[in-house]
């Protein structure tokens, strides 16, 4: 048994002078001394990009590292509508204090109140610091910035670059990043991924990488390393996230002694296009501003095959308006998400596949004009009608949720440190900040929050404790190792010769995972899938089949480490799910729902953190609690009627 | 519906390569170009053959990973349209198709479609940049920026650098990429500080990758992002104007 004991090394005294007095305490390292630490940044993304920046202008000597041809590809570019910034700036009752009330309450009590202030905090620092590097804002006619309300928030605090904000903050980030690269502060590996975390002694002191162009298998070492890798929705194969996210430089870590936390929290965005045909590689999310003019309904009739014009409102179920008349259609995510599946499941389904619900604007059309609804949305449009061939403007979309970001992640204290000595999670990858369910336009936020203002003083803190130290040899036997562990597994991918591509083995298990912890999940499922997917994993390493060599580029094999990962992965989020014998935010366990069918949360039992422990290979985790205490918010049910 | 593939195949850098021919069955109107690669793909495995090494990642057209030449054309036939971006309702049964890296000779081929790119990033780290370190940024809201002036740095700054603005263009040049990178910036009140410097260096570290430009205007046609030429008019008057600038702001007398 282990002897792990939590510390989320949370500052005390009042809430809102916690990380000020937290930054005064920590131990500074004065700027002579500052370049005789090698920090690892293993990330590009928004967390990764900005963490790496500005370490090297605090005058560390940093190396970063990315699987992608440029840092500006991360997928944090993907990201659509936009950040939140307590600013106030309109005026209409924000503060930091509504944004930390409002991301607790939206996360359903589930996260840290201490990290969730500090992120608040910040936030109004992020936004100066993209406008300074040129991030082109939103404004309006008198030059000033403009805001939107977004997600369901009643005040007006999210900053956005048209439909491009995460393209636009990345680029931000991306352009310091190169700009300390030139200055010779950061030494940038792209196409360089991380294939294992290496410790001695308990402590993280570097990593082992394969170049996947040349195959070649190398050790680094440094005095921190900080994982900025982003999400797994890709767990569930189809998802909104780009098709070359995955979980493994987590895993590794988890699998060196970083415990994995919530690891069952995952956001189903409502708003996505339904899948046409299983050859289908990725869903692509459609904004959530769209729930603003468009109506959401279904057939009343089971079965109706008419097209959506001729069926007359009599016979249309506007679910939404009709469960949560308050809200309507702009219920929060978990919900909206819940209901479609909902009369989906029940055959109340449209589309080809039925597989979908209409998100009308016919009614918005009427009201505003088609000039005033093509212009607020019609870049969104073109692209819906690019992939369906259907034209919102006449015939209703198909919309349906999917798997889009995820709350679990490597469990960080306050300082955003892994349970591993010198280890550091930021943005997604990490589990802070979001609870069971996240708000829109907040992922940006804790990403650049980690990146810039959070990770640069707290790494500060633990080098200052090494001062005099060199880092490990490369040569050092624990190196040796973890590149014998790297090439060893190249060889016995490409030694199995079996007849089913990785990518058949993604799709499958993913499917499980989606059938049985996806947006409902019960015990019988849940236990269906802890026997299914570890038959499912035996076969795929019979099975499988990989091409190729080692050296030089080989797809299929980065691809086959990753899809290994995720069944691993996937097992650890059904047994989560299992463990947590409620419902609250994207966690939704159909034994515990409210007379009306909402979630239904235990506080009494379940106001703790799960993280859990890696015990070897085919061998269950051990599951570790962190209790929630609320001094500030008190927990209440969510309502959105 | 049933294609047919002439796609390159290239095992490295000094390989002189050659097109291979594939049969596409079962391809659907609703499957993306880059799916019915998969599909082609994961026969290829199956029985036995090393797939067809492409780049992609978003695909939803806003990382700029995806890029082939299809029939000639960059990111193919529809207009705005990155590769990933593309369905194969475009197609049609029994064509031919051929399809190709985007060919540069800064972009060298890695492995079949595969193309490096990195040439892109040295222009950026010479000075795409605002220096802004962290920390000192003072209230967001101090900086005036009027809408119009926030709008043309925005259409500037949706490039994706994807490249094919390059592949495009028969000289190789790389001056809508650059010329889309310096407008973001020097469109903004934050960026006047740097723009003649940033000007220079980035066009002259444009110039040892790629080719020149003689205006063919095969870029912006190209463009998924559909950034105009006229960035390329304006970054060649701030080059003109930024020699004389950057020698008078270092003191010497002209
Ligand atoms: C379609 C879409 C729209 C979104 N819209 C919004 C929005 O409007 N607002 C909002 O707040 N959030 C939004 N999100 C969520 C948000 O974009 C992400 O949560 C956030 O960008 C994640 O940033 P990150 O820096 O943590 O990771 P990422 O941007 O995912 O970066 C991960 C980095 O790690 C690298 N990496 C990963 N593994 C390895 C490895 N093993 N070795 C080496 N490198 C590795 C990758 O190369 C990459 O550089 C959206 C998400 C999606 C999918
Ligand atoms: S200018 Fe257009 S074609 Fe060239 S890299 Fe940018 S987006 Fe691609
Ligand atoms: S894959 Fe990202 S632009 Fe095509």
């Amino acid at each position: 048994m282990s002897t792990i004991t939590l510390d989320s090394k949370v500052p005390s005294g009042p809430i809102q002078d916690r990380w000020d007095n937290h930054k005064f305490d920590m131990k500074l390292v004065n700027p002579a001394n500052k370049r005789k630490f090698t920090v690892l940044v293993v990330g590009t993304g928004l967390a990764g990009a900005a963490a790496a920046a500005t370490l090297a202008e605090l005058g560390y000597q940093v190396k970063c590292f990315t699987f992608h041809d440029s840092p500006r590809r991360a997928h944090s570019i993907a990201a659509q509508g936009g950040i939140n910034g307590a600013k106030n700036y309109k005026n209409d009752g924000d503060s930091i204090y509504r944004l930390f009330y409002d991301t607790v309450k939206g996360g359903d009590f589930r996260a840290r109140e201490s990290n969730v202030y500090r992120l608040s905090q910040v936030s109004v620092n992020i936004i100066d610091q993209c406008v300074a590097q040129g991030v082109p804002f939103a404004r309006e006619y008198g030059g000033l910035l403009d805001n939107r309300s977004f997600g369901g928030a009643q005040v007006s605090r999210t900053f956005y670059a048209r439909g491009q904000t995460g393209q636009q903050l990345l680029l931000g980030a991306y352009q310091a990043l190169m700009q300390q690269v030139a200055l010779g502060r950061v030494e940038l590996h792209t196409k360089t991924e991380l294939l294992e975390v290496v410790k001695k002694d308990g402590v993280a002191v570097g990593i082992v990488t394969r170049n996947v162009t040349t195959g070649e298998v190398q050790s680094w070492s440094g005095h921190a390393t900080l994982l900025a890798t982003g999400g797994y929705g890709n767990a569930f194969y189809l998802s909104t996230n780009a098709m070359n996210s995955n979980v493994t430089a987590a895993w590794r870590a988890h699998k060196q002694g970083a415990l994995f936390a919530n690891a069952c929290y995952t956001q189903i965005h409502p708003t996505c296009i339904p899948a046409s045909d299983d050859t289908q590689s990725k869903l692509t999310l459609m904004s959530e501003s769209l729930r603003n003019d468009g109506r959401i309904w279904v057939p009343k009739k089971f079965d109706d095959n008419r097209p959506a014009d001729e069926i007359p409102e009599e016979d249309r179920d506007y679910y939404l308006e009709r469960k949560y008349p308050s809200y309507g259609n702009l219920a929060p995510r978990d919900i909206a998400s819940r209901a479609a599946k909902v009369v989906v499941d029940e055959g109340r389904g449209v589309g080809p596949l039925k597989n979908g619900v209409y998100l009308d604007f016919g009614e918005s059309i009427d009201r505003l004009g088609k000039e005033t609804v093509f212009e607020r949305y019609g870049n969104l449009f073109d692209m819906y009608e690019r992939i369906t061939d259907e034209d919102p403007m006449k015939v209703p979309m198909r919309i349906y949720p999917a798997s889009h970001y995820t709350m679990g992640g490597l469990w960080v204290d306050y300082n955003l440190m892994t349970t591993v000595p010198g280890l550091y999670a930021l943005g997604e990858a990490n589990f802070s900040d979001h609870g069971a369910n996240r708000l829109g336009a907040s992922a940006l936020m804790q990403g650049l929050a980690d990146g810039y203002f959070v990770a640069p003083y707290t790494v500060g803190d633990y080098l200052a404790g090494l001062l005099g130290q060199g880092t490990v040899s490369t040569e050092d036997p624990v190196f040796k190792a973890a590149e014998q562990t790297v090439n060893d597994a190249s060889h016995r991918w490409l030694s199995i010769g079996g007849t089913k591509s990785p990518e058949y083995y993604h799709r499958e298990l993913g499917k499980l995972v989606w059938d049985y912890c996806g947006m409902a999940r019960d015990q019988n499922g849940l236990e269906k899938a802890l026997s299914e997917i570890p038959a499912l994993r035996e076969e795929f390493e019979k099975n499988v089949r990989v091409l190729g060599n080692p050296e030089g580029v080989n797809q299929s094999l980065e691809k086959v480490g990753r899809i290994a990962d995720f069944f691993d992965l996937g097992e650890l989020m059904c047994r989560d799910a299992l463990m947590r014998e409620e419902s609250c935010g994207g966690h939704f366990r159909v034994e515990h729902q409210t007379e009306d069918g909402e979630a239904l949360r235990d506080d009494e039992d379940f106001s703790f953190v799960g993280a859990w422990e890696w015990n070897g290979a085919g061998t269950a985790q051990t599951l570790h609690k962190e209790p929630l205490v609320f001094e500030n918010v008190k927990p209440t049910q969510r309502s959105y009627k | 519906m049933k294609l047919t593939l002439k796609v390159w195949r290239q095992d490295n850098v000094n390989d002189p390569g050659r097109f291979e021919t594939y049969e596409a069955t079962d391809v659907k109107d609703e499957m993306s170009f880059l799916e019915m690669l998969d599909a082609v793909n994961e026969n290829l495995i199956e029985s036995g053959h090393e797939p067809i090494v492409f780049d992609s990642d978003c695909r939803e057209g806003i990382c700029g990973t995806c890029g082939l030449m299809i029939n000639g054309q960059a990111h193919g036939p529809q207009k705005g349209t990155t590769t990933c971006q593309l369905h194969m309702r475009k197609f049609h049964d029994g064509e031919t198709v051929t399809i190709e890296p985007f060919r540069a000779a800064a972009f060298p081929v890695i492995k079949d479609l595969m193309v490096d790119r990195s040439a892109f990033d040295a222009i950026v780290q010479s000075g795409g940049f605002i220096t802004a370190d962290t920390g000192g940024a003072r209230d967001a809201n101090e900086i005036l920026i009027p809408k119009p002036a926030a709008d043309a740095s925005m259409d500037a700054a949706g490039c994706i650098g994807c490249g094919a603005c390059v592949a495009a263009c028969p000289n190789g040049a790389g001056q809508l990429f650059t010329s889309a990178k310096l407008a973001h910036l020097g469109l903004l009140p934050q960026g006047q500080a740097e723009r003649w410097k940033r000007t220079e260096d980035m066009v002259e570290t444009m110039e040892m990758f790629f080719g020149s430009c003689t205006n063919y205007g095969e870029c912006q046609e190209a463009c998924p992002k559909e950034i105009p030429i006229d960035f390329i008019a304006m970054m060649n008057r701030d080059y003109l104007k930024s020699k004389l600038k950057n020698r008078k702001l270092s003191g010497q007398k002209y």
